[in-house]
């Protein structure tokens, strides 16, 4: 199994969005070394014929009526948001040069 | 120190319906402790007060009206701040969230002012949860009051040292792999995660959503089967949620018995690894038990070796998808760099900022996880290890009504002993870990302290899915022997908190 170097960390970094100074991917790199190869034996123990779970405790789909319950207002949605306009969230621009 | 804030939630809570004390009275009491000790201790992120007294207030009246009220109404409670509230601020011990408040009450909160019980505030914790210390909070750590350079445990550390410090009777925890016992353990108070899915995750923000489950934290068994009493239960809210009823728990509690019960060992959580103070109380509760009537037994799990290693995959393989909600859009920080940023620059400077070093790790070995290519071979298989702990479960439950191991290797590490080395920080949930993955129900409850150093150690019980009542009936009778052995509970020899105003 591959082990995990600083180009991975980078690349994950970039796919989780979280910027990452060239000392923290030095950093970062060497504790999930040693971490990733404390648990890749994990993959190694069981076969082909052992189910997977995913749900601790087995439950079927859950169903509900379709109808409208509790909501948020507008107002109480936008709350907590870092920033608005016109009822809805202000986003930065979502492409470059634009 | 005030007499009242010394009490059980259960004898406080006959004190008020007999209005020999108010609830008033008894809020401004844990009020007042906070005041005087949190100081040392830093259990609180926000203290509640003016709400709480308001409630308190309201309590007193409607006693005096006569009205009839949930028999824990009056009595105070705190809760970890991973669990959102109206009115205060939420922060998941998070730069992220700071200052954010939740426009709804999270299910167990909803449930708490039905029975009227006055808020305090709100307890540290970890970063969203991911710590075996506190250490990882943005907003300090919590300290031990058994001794303030030691870690209260985590990721509750601030609801277990609230509790054990006597600011509150009683505490909200969640636990995804050990975070309301292995807290619980280091203090010397009582915490349980019950079955999953026994108790409403509405509301609790999401770590881990299949492992997480919120939970009682007390300084006696029968007030967390009180508080269990009042959170458990169906909530529509939670699809996840059981529609069982949350069953009898402080009948269990009130009349503990364990004469014929067959009480099982775990052979792999105890030997290398353990700290001989911590085996020695271990054997000495078994003795206990053994004496009473109990039959103990050993059981083996020999896929709970690989327990550890399937959790650290599965755990930040959810939450590096659950924590992906905090883009600096909806809610929280956001922190825009120079220049015309584009969103994508504006959420990794936000991530950047927002999250602690120990988030970070999680969100990329999650993403790590789950990447093509690498899927099968972790999360999948991760998920395989998931169904061989059960079966190693259900073959013990055959054995043995009730399982029972320590609840952590060690007592209370010092403060920035293992900030540096996260492997080591991990190995203190080994032995809390199984119950998570197995969605079973646990209890920690002290059992003495180490002979090397004096500080609490904690022994777990583990019951099988939907029979929490189970770990109420014998951890009140492990309880009761205990307590008749030391002369009264372990936290009366708990030292005077330093620096107390």
């Amino acid at each position: 199994m591959a082990e995990i170097n600083r180009e991975d960390v980078a690349h994950l970094a970039r796919l989780a969005h979280i910027d990452m100074s060239s000392e923290e991917l030095d950093r970062m790199a060497g504790e999930l070394a040693v971490i990733v190869d404390s648990i890749k034996s994990v993959s190694e123990v069981a076969g082909d014929d052992v189910p997977a779970t995913s749900h601790p405790i087995p439950l079927s789909n859950v169903y509900r009526d379709d109808v409208v319950g509790e909501t948020l207002s507008n107002e109480e949605a936008l709350a907590g948001a870092p920033d608005n306009a016109d009822g809805r969230f202000r986003v930065p621009a979502i492409l470059d040069g634009e | 120190m005030s007499e009242i804030i010394r009490l059980s939630a259960a004898a406080l809570a006959q004190k008020l319906q007999s209005r020999e004390v108010s609830a008033v009275d008894a809020t401004q009491a844990h009020l007042d402790r906070i005041a005087a000790v949190d100081g040392s201790i830093n259990a609180f992120l926000h203290v509640n007060t003016q709400e709480a007294l308001l409630v308190a207030a309201e309590v007193d009246k409607a006693r005096a009206d006569g009205d009839t009220l949930h028999p824990l109404a009056g009595v105070p409670i705190a809760v970890k701040d991973l669990i959102v509230t109206k009115g205060q601020p939420t922060t998941a011990g998070s730069k992220i969230l700071e200052g954010w408040h939740s426009p709804y009450d999270a299910t167990v909160i909803r449930r708490l002012r039905e029975a009227r019980m006055p808020i305090l505030g709100k307890t540290n914790l970890d970063e969203f949860a991911m710590g075996s210390s506190t250490e990882h909070s943005a907003y300090g750590p919590t300290r031990n009051p058994w001794d303030l350079d030691r870690i209260p445990g985590g990721s509750g550390g601030g609801s277990a040292a609230a509790v054990a410090a006597f600011e509150a009777p009683l505490a909200l925890g969640t636990d995804t792999g050990g975070s309301i016992r292995q807290p619980g353990a280091v203090t010397g108070t009582v915490g349980v995660k019950p079955t999953y899915g026994g108790v409403s995750r509405y509301g609790a923000i999401a770590m881990a959503s299949s492992l997480d489950q919120i939970g009682p934290v007390s300084r006696t068994v029968l007030d967390s089967a009180l508080l269990h009493e009042v959170i458990g239960g169906h909530d529509p809210h939670d699809s996840t949620s059981l529609t069982d009823p949350v069953g009898a728990l402080v009948e269990a509690a009130r009349r503990g018995e364990v004469k014929g019960l067959r009480v099982g060992v775990i052979k792999e959580l105890s030997g290398e690894g353990y700290q001989t103070g911590v085996l020695n109380r271990f054997a000495e509760s078994l003795d206990l038990l053994r004496s009473a009537g109990a039959e103990i037994v050993e059981v083996s799990c020999p896929n709970f070796k690989y327990a550890l290693g399937a959790y650290y995959l599965i755990m930040p393989s959810e939450a590096s998808s659950n924590l992906a909600k905090y883009d600096g859009v909806r809610f929280g920080l956001r922190v825009v760099p120079e220049g015309a940023p584009t969103i994508e620059r504006v959420m990794g400077a936000t991530r950047a900022a927002g999250f602690g070093d120990e988030v970070k790790r999680r969100i990329i070995l999650g993403t790590y996880a789950l990447s093509a290519g690498y899927y099968d071979a972790y999360y999948g298989s991760a998920q395989k290890v998931r169904t061989l702990i059960q079966r190693d479960f259900n073959a013990a439950f055959t054995q043995a009504d009730v399982l029972i191991s320590p609840t952590a290797p060690t007592t209370a590490f010092r403060l920035g002993e293992k900030l540096d080395d996260p492997l080591a920080m991990y190995l203190n949930d080994v032995a809390t870990i199984p119950a998570n993955m197995a969605g079973i129900p646990g209890l920690s409850l002290p059992n003495g302290l180490a002979d090397e150093d004096n500080l609490p150690v904690g022994i777990q019980l583990l019951a099988p899915a939907r029979q929490d009542a189970r770990l109420y009936r014998v951890g009140a009778v492990l309880e009761s022997l205990l307590e008749d052995k030391w002369g009264g509970p372990l936290l009366a020899q708990a030292p005077e908190i330093a620096g107390v105003k």
